[in-house]
């Protein structure tokens, strides 16, 4: 399966949950006995209702938030976690360059490293040209990319990315999912990438996890078995339509379970 | 230049032809001098008595921004103090709303039984007055941080003096400056009411002890224009602080963005 760097990783389990139970203090439960492995290198897409408690979820296995019932595991320590929230969320104060280096800066990480690894970061993500820009004189899906490079200037070992695209036109988040999924196959981090979107799940999951409405349980786990090179073209394989048509049934029925 | 001038007119048209209505109107219907000068007589008594009234100006000046600089200093540490923690917060803000409601003029007097006559006391009354809204503001701004980034901070270990200096305080730059325009024209009102109570004639006399003299002999002339450059020293302390603000904001923040 994984090739390249993917066995100096480890193997075993990078995230483990079990029967996790998070309930908030006006009395809504948000998460109710989810329990899911995700493997090292792994690319795990959690699909469910929108409000569903998926931003929880992650918020869970970051380490942000404590479940009331239940076990979260993983084996990557806390300073190899990396995040990327629904908007961009920048520093608005700082450039570019300096946003993506704010990581390895709170790290303690000397000035010339910072940056030249920050300015690496930058140059993967597409955005060479924009590094010396504000927040805001870039495009929603130029943050989002900053954001993305952001997360990755670490070279994190878990990746977390809680709906990161939602808010961009359709085809900038068909390209940057491709991005994405191509920074994937290179880096092999372990990423779980939380979405409503069916489409979104399947092109971009080696599995998916279906989540109920809120309170959520795990409605069923999927293997997508779709190429491992996931690239636009795939988006009009009859292989890629089944995906999606067997992910939509399976999201429909967790919507309409109790 | 000619959008400059396009943006300028119309004030400045406005300030023309308001005088020129008023000039008429006191030379038309009599007015007393005492009650209500024409703008000719108070332009010609602030050239006749320039130099004490600009000195004067200069003493008023250095007492506000003395006074609007400590509201500006110890506001911003009273209000990071009282945003770093809720019991701090309950303990310390209900005496800062105090500072809001004091009568000035109740407490001047005291203050010189403290400080003797002169700039001190008047600029711990220009302190009084403008530092609430720095305080306020600073609260409001550091509550404001986005909910997101304070736990990417949190995620990525950072220290509670990077979670200050690095999101935090930069956070509330955009309050903290909305604040200090507020307290900038404030000031200068604590100041002139300060001299009220506590300064002397004389030499160094404020255009607070300038404007009571001149109300005392009735030279309602000079009187106008003690409040002229009143509201003009005001302005300018105002004019500094939205320069700063723009300065430091004109890149990042939308209320200093041209649209």
């Amino acid at each position: 399966m994984a090739g390249g760097n993917a066995s100096d990783r480890g193997h075993g389990v990078a995230v483990s949950l079990r029967d996790v139970d998070r309930v908030f203090d006006g009395g809504v439960a948000a998460l109710d006995g989810v329990s899911f492995e995700v493997a090292p290198s792994e690319f795990v897409a959690v699909l469910g209702p929108s409000g569903c408690g998926k931003s929880t979820l992650l918020r869970l296995i970051a380490g942000l938030d404590r479940p009331q019932g239940g076990a979260v595991e993983r084996t990557p320590a806390a300073g190899q976690i990396a995040c990327v929230f629904q908007d961009a969320h920048l520093l608005p104060w700082r450039r570019v360059l300096a946003n993506v280096a704010l990581p390895l800066e709170l790290a303690g990480v000397p000035l010339a490293e910072r940056e030249r690894r920050a300015r690496a970061a930058v140059e993967r993500v597409g955005l060479a040209d924009a590094a010396d820009r504000y927040p805001a004189q870039l495009s929603g899906g130029m943050r989002m990319r900053v954001s993305l490079a952001r997360a990755l200037v670490t070279r994190p070992e878990l990746l977390l990315l809680d709906e990161p695209f939602a808010a961009l036109d359709e085809l900038t988040r068909h390209r940057l999912d491709e991005d994405l999924h191509a920074l994937w196959r290179r880096d092999r981090m372990t990423v779980v990438f939380v979405t409503h979107s069916v489409s979104e799940a399947a092109f971009l999951g080696r599995r998916a996890v279906v989540l109920t409405r809120r309170p959520a349980r795990v409605a069923s786990t999927v293997t997508l078995d779709l190429p491992a090179e996931r690239e636009g073209t795939l988006r009009s394989d009859p292989a890629f339509f089944a995906a999606v048509r067997d992910l939509r049934a399976r999201l429909e029925d967790a919507e309409a379970s109790p | 230049m000619i959008r400059a001038l396009r943006l300028a007119a119309p004030p400045v048209l406005a300030f023309v032809a308001l005088n020129l209505v008023w000039e008429a109107a006191t030379w038309a219907f009599e007015v007393p001098l005492y009650l209500l000068p024409p703008p000719s007589r108070i332009a010609a008594a602030l050239f006749e008595h320039a130099g004490t009234l600009l000195r004067a100006t200069a003493v008023t000046c250095r007492a506000a921004v003395a006074g609007f600089a400590f509201s500006a200093l110890l506001g911003v540490a009273a209000g990071v103090l009282i945003a770093s923690a809720r019991w701090i917060e309950r303990a310390v803000y209900p005496f800062t709303v105090f500072l809001q409601t004091v009568p000035l003029v109740a407490i001047a007097p005291l203050l010189v039984v403290w400080l003797g006559f002169g700039t001190r006391p008047v600029a711990v009354a220009a302190f009084i007055v403008s530092v609430f809204p720095v305080i306020v503001n600073t609260v409001t701004g550091m509550r404001s941080t986005d909910p997101a980034l304070l736990d990417l901070f949190r995620l990525y270990r950072a220290s509670s003096g990077a979670r200050l200096f690095k999101l935090r305080l930069p956070s509330a730059l955009p309050s903290i400056f909305a604040g200090l325009r507020v307290a900038a024209g404030l000031a200068v009102i604590g100041a002139v009411v300060g001299e009220f109570v506590a300064s002397y004639a004389g030499d160094d006399a404020g255009i607070g002890m300038l404007a009571l003299t001149y109300s005392r002999e009735s030279h309602t002339d000079r009187l106008f224009a003690v409040v002229g450059l009143a509201s003009s020293l005001g302005l300018a302390l105002f004019g500094a602080v939205s320069l700063a603000s723009h300065l430091t904001l004109r890149r990042w923040h939308a209320s200093e963005q041209d649209r």
